[in-house]
């Protein structure tokens, strides 16, 4: 398919892909077995400049767009999930400080974001604030010359490798969402701590631990934007970040698509190669059908962003409510193309379906985003646009 | 420290066709690639800079093609290049490579270390590397898989011979010729990429150069290829005959007679 990338997008494009098939193949079973959070492939990322491209080039980056994201991310998605997460999250992390950050806070945090010396996580849920973001707990009380945190955050990716932390607390507990704000929090700050890491069914490479803030102060400087954005912060965030997800999603699946139609071609059965049975056949037209689907839509939504478009929520849900469903099928339509081997760990398919499925969940569970979509249709129509 | 890293462009694939003609390589419709010894030659002479400082020089004896080898050097960490490109270079063996390499670094202002590849993947001698060091008046060193060591004028080094390691004290400038155990060449970089896009790759003639036309290419060489062949694979097979058990007692019989069992 003809997606008429530009030079720039070819090239980090194929450079990923060789990052992934050269670095990433190799250790990717390694990696997932032993939940091993993937440093060594972070500086290839790092020494390619990877992590550049979604940094403005006045910051050391390289200006890349929503898209040039996108590609990356599902070039390593194609062969690992939870390595292209652990690259994604430092996108995701790093979205305030870039779109509502302060000029100082730019210059201290950014270069070394760049150049993927230091890593980042974006913090919102809680325990009781999942899906219901505005059932935050964690506060952030305004002392003389700062705030102190306290609460914890749970299921946070990069949680504890990342070295800045962005995160959501209430500053006004009576105003509901509209008291939320957003801090920079650097590790090793007095009182910030890590809990449990959690033990996943897949993205196995990526780390997602509990975030622990007691009595931890954060100076004035470190906060983003003004007090009560934190909430319309997060909601910018996501909608930026989705199509992120989508391409994860798109990756995971068409690396599931290929290795079925290797095996397919390889498996005899009956005689013949099952690639020649006219039922596998029909399941693996229908994988290429929706991955390829899936990707028009993620790159459509993806140079929607870049565009410049304002109101992008409705869009950037559908990439990735879509792709991650997509995913989620078509990884297991591939388990079955391999029967017996494809449910075994010396596949790689196993472990695909495994990753997907996170897709559907994280940055926002797609039943909640499909209301949301629905939301929007209504104030579409009400407006007549 | 100023390092010069010898480069060679070869064909990407063993599977390399001969013209029964002119006994030379076909060389269309093959990919080049840098030959793959002297990737790690660069990524050393790259990270000798990044510890000491300095720059690298990437240099190549080739036909213009060889500007786009030349272009990811400079993705891969080379400062600049130099293309060594003439009609009357062509069909060098390895004494008129070494001659016409060796003028050219003779250009190269206070280089300390040359740097090249054990051996190319086609014409797979090994000579240019000492035959440079011998038309250069400096001392060679081989089979280089570590430097340990390098201070003003000095340089220790590290080469594998058969049955272990040599450890090597050389006054610089020097040759040498390394092997993959020397390290992991990176990947391209995006910015190096970006960088090398623009690069301009100066082109030397042998004009440029101010070389003796008789010392290169075809003319300079004083070895001539007379005939390259595959060498005939005969097979000695035989086909059994008869069931399955008059094959496997003749098979038995075959493996006795011939002390196998
Ligand atoms: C591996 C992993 C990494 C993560 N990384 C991060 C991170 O880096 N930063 C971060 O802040 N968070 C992160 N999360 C949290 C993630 O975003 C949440 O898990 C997600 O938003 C869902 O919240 P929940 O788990 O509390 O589910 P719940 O909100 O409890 O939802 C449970 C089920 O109820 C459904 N549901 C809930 N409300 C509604 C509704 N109104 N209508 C219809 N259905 C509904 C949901 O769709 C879901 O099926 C991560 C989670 C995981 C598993
Ligand atoms: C059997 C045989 C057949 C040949 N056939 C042909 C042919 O068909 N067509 C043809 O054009 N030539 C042919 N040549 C010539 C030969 O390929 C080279 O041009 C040259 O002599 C280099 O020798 P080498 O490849 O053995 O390099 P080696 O001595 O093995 O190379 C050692 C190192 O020297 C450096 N080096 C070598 N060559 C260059 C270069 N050109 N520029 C920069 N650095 C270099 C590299 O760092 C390399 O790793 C043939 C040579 C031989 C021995």
């Amino acid at each position: 398919m003809e997606y008429l990338l530009n030079e720039q997008q070819k090239l980090v494009k194929n450079l990923a892909r060789k990052i992934a098939e050269e670095r990433i193949l190799p250790v990717r079973a390694d990696l997932d077995e032993r939940e091993e959070f993937p440093w060594a492939i972070m500086k290839d990322l790092a020494d390619s400049d990877l992590f550049r491209i979604f940094v403005p080039e006045e910051y050391e980056g390289l200006g890349g767009g929503c898209l040039d994201l996108c590609l990356i991310v599902e070039e390593l998605s194609r062969v690992c999930s939870g390595v292209a997460v652990t690259y994604a999250a430092s996108a995701l992390g790093s979205f305030a400080i870039r779109q509502f950050g302060t000029e100082e806070q730019k210059k201290k945090y950014l270069p070394d974001i760049a150049a993927g010396k230091r890593l980042t996580a974006f913090a919102l849920t809680e325990a009781s604030a999942g899906t219901d973001a505005t059932a935050l707990r964690t506060t952030a009380e305004k002392v003389a010359g700062g705030y102190v945190l306290n609460g914890t955050k749970q299921f946070i990716t990069n949680g504890g490798e990342a070295e800045i932390y962005t995160v959501i607390a209430l500053t006004d507990k009576t105003k509901g969402p509209r008291g939320a704000s957003a801090f920079l929090v650097d590790k090793g700050t007095p009182g910030f701590s890590f809990g449990k890491k959690e033990k996943k069914l897949g993205i196995r490479a990526s780390a997602t631990i509990e975030l622990i803030f007691r009595d931890c102060f954060i100076p004035e400087v470190n906060i983003v934007g003004r007090e009560g954005m934190g909430f319309i912060q997060t909601l910018h965030t996501l909608d930026w970040s989705r199509p992120g997800i989508g391409a994860q999603a798109v990756g995971v699946a068409q690396g599931a698509l290929e290795a079925a139609v290797d095996y397919a071609r390889q498996r005899v059965q009956f005689g013949h190669p099952i690639i020649a049975l006219p039922a596998v056949q029909t399941i693996l037209a229908d994988m290429a059908i929706q991955v390829e689907a899936a990707r028009a839509l993620v790159y459509a939504v993806a140079r929607t962003v870049d565009s410049g478009a304002k109101k992008i929520t409705e869009e950037s849900a559908m990439a990735k409510v879509f792709s991650s469903d997509v995913a989620m099928e078509v990884t297991t339509k591939a388990v079955q193309i391999f029967g017996g081997a494809g449910y075994m760990r010396d596949f790689p398919v196993e472990k695909m379906m495994r990753d997907a499925k996170i897709t559907q969940i994280y940055e926002g569970a797609n039943e909640m985003l499909r209301i949301t979509i629905a939301a929007e249709l209504r104030k579409r129509r009400g407006r007549r646009e | 420290m100023n390092i010069v890293v010898c480069l060679k462009q070869v064909p990407g694939t063993t599977q390399v066709k001969i013209n029964p003609q002119t006994n030379t390589l076909i060389r269309q419709d093959i990919k080049n690639i840098v030959n793959p010894f002297d990737t790690y030659a660069l990524e050393e002479g790259v990270r000798l800079k990044e510890r000491y400082g300095g720059k690298v020089t990437a240099i190549s004896m080739g036909p213009p093609q060889a500007e786009g080898m030349l272009r990811e050097a400079i993705a891969a960490g080379a400062d600049q290049t130099i293309l060594l490109s003439d009609r009357a270079f062509a069909g060098a063996d390895t004494l008129a490579t070494a001659y016409t390499l060796a003028q050219a670094i003779k250009k190269i202002e206070g280089y300390d270390l040359v740097i090249c590849g054990r051996q190319t993947i086609d014409g797979d001698t090994g000579q240019v590397g000492p035959e440079l060091a011998e038309e250069l008046g400096l001392p060679f060193i081989a089979y280089v898989n570590k430097i340990e060591e390098t201070t003003t004028g000095q340089m220790r080094i590290q080469r594998m011979i058969e049955e272990g390691h040599e450890l090597i004290e050389t006054p610089l400038p020097a040759v040498i010729s390394v092997v993959k155990e020397i390290n992991v060449p990176r990947l391209p970089s995006l910015r190096g990429i970006i960088k090398a896009k623009d690069a301009i790759i100066p082109v030397w003639t042998a004009h440029n150069l101010g070389v003796d036309p008789s010392m290169v290419g075809l003319d300079g060489s004083a070895t001539r290829v007379v005939k390259i062949f595959f060498p005939e694979r005969v097979r000695h097979g035989e086909k059994l005959q008869g069931d399955l058990e008059d094959q496997v007692a003749s098979l038995i019989e075959k493996l006795r007679k011939s002390r196998v069992i």
